[in-house]
């Protein structure tokens, strides 16, 4: 345990400290010229252990990191089609490593099949102006994978059922 | 370079450094005193007239957020993503049941013999597998669950 873990603890224990750290930035980051400042004293810390707080939860991998977030629609990607393939097992990781690394592609990610009904083991977020722009991009996925593409769909949002967001969970 | 081809005239008009700072905020943002001064000055501009930029585009809903980008996982909660196979007919009950769980955190209708897909966020891992039990329960229904097993990449940035 180092120093500063010791000083957030005079205020409050370190996971609150965390805790109240996360309430306060999710609805986002002040904007104002000091907002770790101004985070501190909403928390009555020091703005120096509010920094060392979040930089140890961004190396700890809590936080990903501090950035915007487009509106992709906004931004003229009118279509998003959820990609799906199926793909060997054992080349997974290394597959999906190439199609997150495509510059459509804004979520990839390896998950379960479900025999029979959904033999698909690999998710990618595509996008693009249009549906047809969406499939050159499916085609270019295609491609990339040749003989290990052993099956795909792609589903597209029809309708927005329920969009909270996960920022209800903190006020739980 | 959509977002200003694409621009209709209600929408709010963005120039280069708009775009720029689009691609630029999205590859991190620094931990310090005066971290809004640390980034204007690679454009050489007023942390003002940053902060004025991000305020417009968060305004116009350019930017979902602005902020740390948090980890659910990574903070002890569950996280997952779920498919459902529901008759038409019987889609919008279904639907009003799912929705009326606090976990699930959005719901989108989609065009596939899968129609339903959800994410369930819950505040400790282990509340994801009884969640979907009562999801199941409570509709008549086979909930699919489709934790990711591993991530390539979340959107960390986007080139616009």
């Amino acid at each position: 345990m180092s120093a500063y873990d010791l000083l957030c603890d005079n205020v409050m224990p370190l996971a609150e400290c965390d805790r109240r750290l996360v309430e306060l930035t999710q609805a986002g980051l002040p904007l104002v010229a000091q907002p770790y400042h101004e985070l501190a004293r909403k928390m009555g810390i020091s703005a120096d252990e509010v920094m060392l707080r979040l930089q140890r939860m961004q190396e700890k991998g809590v936080i990903r990191r501090i950035a915007a977030l487009p509106n992709l629609y906004k931004l003229g990607y009118r279509a998003s089609g959820m990609t799906v393939w199926n793909v060997p097992d054992e080349k997974v990781s290394k597959l999906g490593e190439q199609i997150g690394g495509l510059d459509f592609v804004s979520h990839c990610y390896h998950r379960p099949r479900h025999l029979p009904l959904w033999p698909y083991n690999l998710f990618a977020m595509v996008h693009g102006a249009s549906h047809d722009e969406v499939d050159e991009h499916i085609a270019a996925i295609d491609h990339l994978l040749g003989e290990d593409n052993l099956g795909s769909d792609v589903l597209y949002s029809t309708r927005i059922l329920k969009k909270t967001g996960l920022r209800n969970r903190a006020r739980e | 370079m959509r977002g200003s081809a694409e621009t209709q005239p209600s929408e709010t008009v963005l120039d280069a450094l708009d775009l720029q700072l689009l691609n630029r905020l999205q590859d991190g943002f620094p931990i310090c005193d005066r971290p809004y001064r640390a980034v204007a000055r690679e454009f050489t501009i007023e942390e003002d007239e940053l902060i004025a930029r991000v305020q417009r585009l968060l305004d116009a809903n350019i930017l979902t957020r602005f902020g740390p980008m948090f980890h659910a996982e990574r903070m002890g909660g569950g996280l997952t993503l779920a498919a459902m196979a529901v008759p038409e007919d019987d889609f919008e009950r279904v639907a009003l049941l799912v929705n009326s769980l606090p976990e699930v955190a959005h719901n989108y209708a989609r065009d596939h013999a899968f129609n339903m897909w959800f994410v369930i966020a819950t505040e400790d891992r282990d509340e994801v597998a009884a969640i979907v039990k009562k999801i199941q329960a409570l509709t008549g229904y086979p909930v699919y669950n489709l934790p990711k097993i591993e991530e390539f990449y979340v959107g960390l940035r986007f080139a616009v």
